[in-house]
């Protein structure tokens, strides 16, 4: 929903602060999700991030979130599912060249990131390619695995 | 500027020192000169002639001409098969690669195929989407962005493999380069994400028109304070409005195109509007050469290309120098066959 997503971008501290400490938590939590299986996990999992993820950000479940580095503006919302900042074609109004009626995600992610500590730093980091495979997939137990270096 | 090593068309130029292609673009921007590219409609049609008639026109006013690949998403002759054409008489083409049309398998074959036929440079894109053109109905693949196709391109002529990590056996050397356009929003950042692509490997900007010199200022004055203006040729985005009405229609449908109120009044101004347009290119061209860290001038005439050699000749950033063209030096391609 556009007006959600537009509330989020506006929040976007108070949330990069909530999912820092989430995040933490699920980190905490890696020996419980072990025990349970990672693998056994994913379709709950995944399903509860799609409905929340999808509810305040408009979701597409890349896979590879990178919400804290775009100012709680999700890039896939990008009809050309830009990930590194906005294309040429940004109307004057700052809304997006493809779909009219649709504020830029990307303008929407510069004023996001401004909101964050550290935001702009993030925005400046070179995303690299998506890797296709992981759509539909659960990104925080992605993250957990990664952060507890077990992949 | 003739350099002595010109080769026989189509062969490679030897790659200087500090250089990453053997092209001679990458040449005349690293000597410092006042570099003049332009755009190649490329035809809707599968004769070769179509190509080298519209490559023509620009003999002796361009350093290289860009292949469009599918520009406003239209379908017209491909931008490899266009440049692999160019290179067969000996011109510089600048291989324009969009993210919209291919995936990473089909654009990092499509790189190493170019630079096999002899392309020097390549233009990262994202694209145009689909709705713009006239294939409404087909699938917007943006497999990469332009980021990301950059680095991919990084990747192959750098470290010698395919994003799968596969190895090649021979690298493509190739100079990089990406688009920019200062003029739309988020204006404030626009610099930041030139940084970005000078991050990702790009080693030349071509901008979108510039029809708005205060605004393209303040972005280079950005640019240099983010410590780029040595890392980075930038080439700013020129074209002839053939009249007034042009202009109102540009600046309401193409996104991203930028016209002041200004520019519009003077045009309307004026008994003749293509005249007035042509002139109105010449003074942008010769008041942006003076802003500090621009290296040269993109001029873009879609569908008045036969215009640009005289706005080129008129706005005298050539100074009297003849960039190569097939037939140029005679004597010197006769001597190099012979030996």
């Amino acid at each position: 929903m556009h007006a959600l997503r537009q509330w989020s971008v506006r929040h976007a501290r108070g949330l990069n602060a909530f999912y820092r400490s989430f995040e933490a938590a699920l980190v905490a939590l890696h020996p419980l999700w072990k025990r349970l299986g990672y693998q056994r996990l994913e379709r709950p999992v995944a399903a509860v991030e799609r409905s929340v993820k999808g509810l305040l950000f408009d979701c597409r479940m890349c896979g590879q979130c990178i919400l804290s580095s775009t100012g709680m503006s999700c890039p896939m919302n990008c009809p050309k599912n830009l990930r590194n900042g906005p294309c040429g074609g940004v109307r004057a109004d700052g809304h997006c060249e493809v779909r009219p009626e649709m504020k830029c995600v990307w303008t929407e992610a510069v004023a996001g990131s401004a909101r964050i500590p550290g935001g702009m730093e993030a925005l400046r980091q070179v995303q690299v390619a998506l890797d296709r495979r992981l759509q539909g997939r659960s990104s925080w137990l992605r993250v957990v695995r990664e952060r507890v270096g077990e992949n | 500027m003739i350099f002595e090593d010109e080769p026989v068309p189509g062969y490679p130029l030897p790659i200087l020192p500090g250089h990453t292609s053997p092209g001679r673009f990458e040449r005349v921007l690293r000597a410092g000169t006042f570099a003049v590219t332009s755009e190649l409609a490329p035809p809707d049609s599968a004769d070769p002639e179509d190509v080298y008639r519209r490559a023509r026109i620009f003999d002796g006013h361009v350093d290289a001409i860009n292949a469009t690949d599918g520009s406003g998403a239209n379908c017209h002759m491909s931008s490899l098969a266009v440049c692999a054409l160019l290179t067969r008489l000996g011109y510089a083409p600048v291989m324009q690669i969009s993210c919209r049309d291919k995936n990473r398998i089909a654009i990092q074959g499509d790189i190493l195929g170019g630079a096999a036929m002899g392309v020097c440079n390549l233009l990262c894109l994202t694209g145009d989407g689909v709705q713009a053109g006239d294939h409404p109905q087909a699938l917007p693949v943006f497999d990469l962005d332009s980021l990301s196709l950059l680095e991919t391109a990084r990747t192959l002529r750098d470290e010698h493999r395919f994003l799968s990590g596969r190895r090649i056996t021979c690298a493509p050397r190739v100079l990089l380069g990406a688009a920019e356009n200062p003029f739309a929003k988020p204006c404030e950042w626009r610099a930041q994400r030139l940084a970005k692509k000078v991050a990702a490997g790009a080693q030349f900007i071509q901008t979108q028109f510039c029809y708005d010199v205060p605004l393209l200022r303040a972005f280079m004055r950005q640019v240099e304070e983010l410590g780029l203006l040595d890392k980075v040729f930038i080439l700013v985005g020129v074209g002839p409005l053939r009249s007034v009405k042009a202009a109102e229609w540009i600046r309401t449908h193409v996104p991203g195109v930028h016209i002041p109120d200004a520019i519009i009044k003077r045009l309307a101004g004026a008994s003749d509007g293509a005249l007035e347009g042509r002139k109105l290119c010449i003074d942008l061209i010769q008041e942006i050469r003076t802003v500090k860290g621009v290296h040269g001038v993109h001029v873009m005439a879609y569908r008045q290309e036969e215009t640009v050699a005289e706005i080129i000749e008129r706005s005298g950033v050539l100074g009297g120098r003849v960039p190569w063209y097939p037939g140029r030096d005679p004597q010197a391609s006769t001597n190099r066959m012979a030996s």
